[in-house]
């Protein structure tokens, strides 16, 4: 069994509770911070381990840390980014709906850290059922003096708030969160200045995922050396992956980074192999964001090693022949799917998902949606393979933030990988019975909207 | 003015989430104001609901405009009493989705963005919920429905047959007291 760092106790009857979580340890990095240790030795700490953001960037969050601004007389913020709208991505849903202490207590020992006297939980808004969880659990632990005035005695005071989202997978975009949190559209923001230069309010922000906040914790009470020393190489710790698809046993697993991706798809310890014994025919392995692997290359890389499910490993190749560990969101496919008619899903996500700020973006998804549209309706010819291909690649790089390259990828990996599927679709249109949902269910009719204004 | 008006108890709520951002920050309350205000007014948003909304705030109406338009979560149109959500991303679509959307599509009689005639249901597509180990997934209000299947499907539409109040995402009881 590997090691269990955030789920160690998911076992435990009550953990969702205070008192259960208290008993078992819970809190013990507040003490710890705010007791022993000096804000700056906390990045360090954070910094020894090696942990790096969990929401997708894999950023060393150390790193990320050190570059906040520390202007006289600003307020800095810490926003947990609870956003978690990548497909296949639900670590974030579980951590807050079984553990939700394991997250504040790491906002409140961050947040020491930072110098943060004020917090947001920035929370997607279909999440509303796990708002209640977190106000609750917030509530507790105000009650028992761990938020709020002069925690444990000591000049240091937090204010933690959970704010919701409303259904906009942008807005898990660190600068569009921030607007979002200011009450706008979730529309991207020019980098530089960077959040923590001018992040929130225009003050200097820190925005980190829900799973790395709640690493934080952990990493206080083992030391960051204990904590690095999990992991292969640059991937240190542990990591939580959402698995999903034609599996076994679908969830949320707890890996020590380096466990094979052999092992991790067919070893009853986590996915169980794949669902009624069928072969395994592609994963995506980090959300739908990154590239779609075909069964030899994801259990191999091109040289032949054994992939493991580390940051470095899954990327070797480069998009040639590999992918990247991105959100953990682990998207398992046997023999029997149809590529193009999946990544159709995923094309019309990106098209209904796009802010519109950029035309690259905002012209070239809903362009990729048509062309897969035409293929799948029977109607495709050779040259709009071509032509999607062509599209993908005008979008990549050519906007503000990285939403366009996220739709161009998935896009790109299945020509690359699947040509073939691709071509026979358009040679001998094959049964069409799931393209039936691709006119848009948009519930948003602005222009009826308007015209009664 | 308008004569749309607020119970007291969700203008209570609005005030209280008000004093979680600072006092020259008022605009950050909007988007749970707009939920706070679907879920009053019968689960979508017209435009005079949403002049009071920015008469409350001190908001321009274009403000407000311009944020409900863009989040998915705020309905521009009228809804039926149970809005019915159906995951479709790839998770959901490879545990059968689809065929989820077209057995409601067939008892409801109705086609997916639709509302039934007497009111009672509205129907429609939506992308990934973070519910993907448990697909195919809907939601309804703020209650997730997983692992679906036809008699599940059978027992919801049951259960949410005859409702007095729309379905909401959220109600008095969702956020602490500050
Ligand atoms: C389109 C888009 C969507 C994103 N969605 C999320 C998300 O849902 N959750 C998340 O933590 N990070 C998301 N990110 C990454 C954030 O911008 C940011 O890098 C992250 O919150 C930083 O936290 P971390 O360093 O702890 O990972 C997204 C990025 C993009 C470009
Ligand atoms: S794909 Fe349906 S919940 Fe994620």
């Amino acid at each position: 069994m590997g090691r269990k760092i955030l789920l160690e106790h998911i076992n435990v009857p009550g953990i969702n509770s205070y008192d259960v979580y208290r008993s078992k340890g819970g809190y013990a990095s507040v003490e710890k911070a705010i007791k022993t240790m000096k804000p700056e030795d906390i990045t360090e700490e954070v910094k020894k381990s090696g942990l790096r953001g969990r929401g997708g960037a894999g950023f060393p969050t150390g790193m990320k840390w050190s570059f906040l601004a520390k202007p006289e007389g600003k307020p800095r913020y810490l926003v947990c980014n609870a956003d978690e709208s990548e497909p296949g991505t639900f670590k974030d849903r579980y951590l807050m709906e079984h553990i939700p202490h394991i997250l504040i207590e790491g906002m409140i020992t961050s947040s020491y850290a930072l110098g943060v006297n004020t917090a947001y939980i920035y929370i997607r808004g279909e999440y509303f059922y796990l708002v209640r969880i977190l106000e609750k659990a917030i509530a507790e632990a105000y009650a028992n003096g761990w938020l709020g005035k002069n925690i444990l005695g000591s000049d240091f005071n937090l204010d933690l708030y959970v704010h919701p989202g409303a259904g906009a997978y942008i807005c898990g975009e660190e600068t569009a969160l921030l607007e979002s949190l200011e009450g706008k559209r979730g529309n991207p923001r020019i980098k530089p200045p960077f959040p923590a230069v001018a992040g929130l309010y225009g003050c200097p922000t820190v925005v980190n995922n829900v799973e790395t906040i709640a690493t934080v914790g952990p990493i206080v009470n083992m030391g960051g050396d204990e904590y690095a020393k999990i992991g292969v190489g640059r991937s240190t710790g542990t990591k939580l992956i959402s698995a999903s698809g034609h599996i076994k046993k679908p969830g949320v697993y707890e890996i020590e980074m380096g466990v094979t991706v052999e092992d991790f798809i067919y070893s009853d310890e986590y996915c169980g192999g794949i669902l009624n014994d069928k072969k395994l025919k592609a994963v995506v392995a980090g959300g739908s964001s990154v590239p779609i692997l075909p069964a030899h290359l994801i259990l191999n890389t091109a040289n032949g090693e054994k992939r493991l499910m580390t940051y470095e490993s899954l990327s070797d190749g480069g998009f040639a022949t590999g992918t990247m560990l991105g959100s953990g969101g682990f998207i398992v496919m046997d023999e029997s799917t149809n590529i193009v008619k999946n990544l159709f899903t995923f094309t019309r996500f990106y098209r209904h998902e796009s802010c519109g700020q950029c035309s690259p973006c905002r012209e070239g998804t809903a362009w990729m949606e048509k062309i897969l549209a035409k293929i799948l309706g029977g109607k495709g010819e050779e040259k709009d393979v071509d032509l999607l291909w062509d599209v993908q690649r005008r979008i990549e790089g050519n906007t503000i933030c990285p939403l366009g390259d996220a739709a161009a990828w998935p896009v790109a990996s299945a020509i690359r990988h699947f040509r073939n599927e691709f071509e026979d679709f358009v040679r001998n249109p094959a049964n069409q019975q799931d393209i039936k949902y691709y006119f848009h269910c948009n519930n948003i009719d602005s222009a009826a909207a308007y015209s009664s204004i | 003015m308008s004569e749309i008006k607020f119970s007291t108890e969700a203008e209570s709520l609005i005030q209280n989430i008000l004093k979680r951002y600072p006092n020259d920050r008022k605009k950050s309350v909007l988007i749970p104001a707009l939920h706070i205000a679907q879920a009053e007014f019968d689960g979508w948003l017209s435009v005079p609901v949403m002049d009071k909304v920015a008469e409350m705030l001190e908001l321009k109406p274009i403000e407000v405009y311009e944020v409900a338009s863009f989040y998915t979560m705020f309905n521009l149109n009228p809804v039926g009493k149970c809005v019915i959500e159906v995951c479709r991303t790839s998770s959901c679509w490879l545990r059968g989705a689809n065929d989820i959307v077209a057995y409601i599509e067939k008892k409801l009689n109705i086609k997916n963005g639709e509302t039934t005639k007497d009111g009672k249901f509205t129907l429609r597509t939506v992308e990934c919920l973070g519910s993907c180990g448990t697909a195919p997934m809907l939601q309804i209000g703020e209650k997730f429905h997983e692992n679906l299947t036809f008699e599940k499907v059978d027992e919801i539409l049951n259960t949410h047959q005859n409702l007095e109040k729309h379905c909401t995402y959220l109600d008095a009881t969702t956020f602490r007291k500050n």
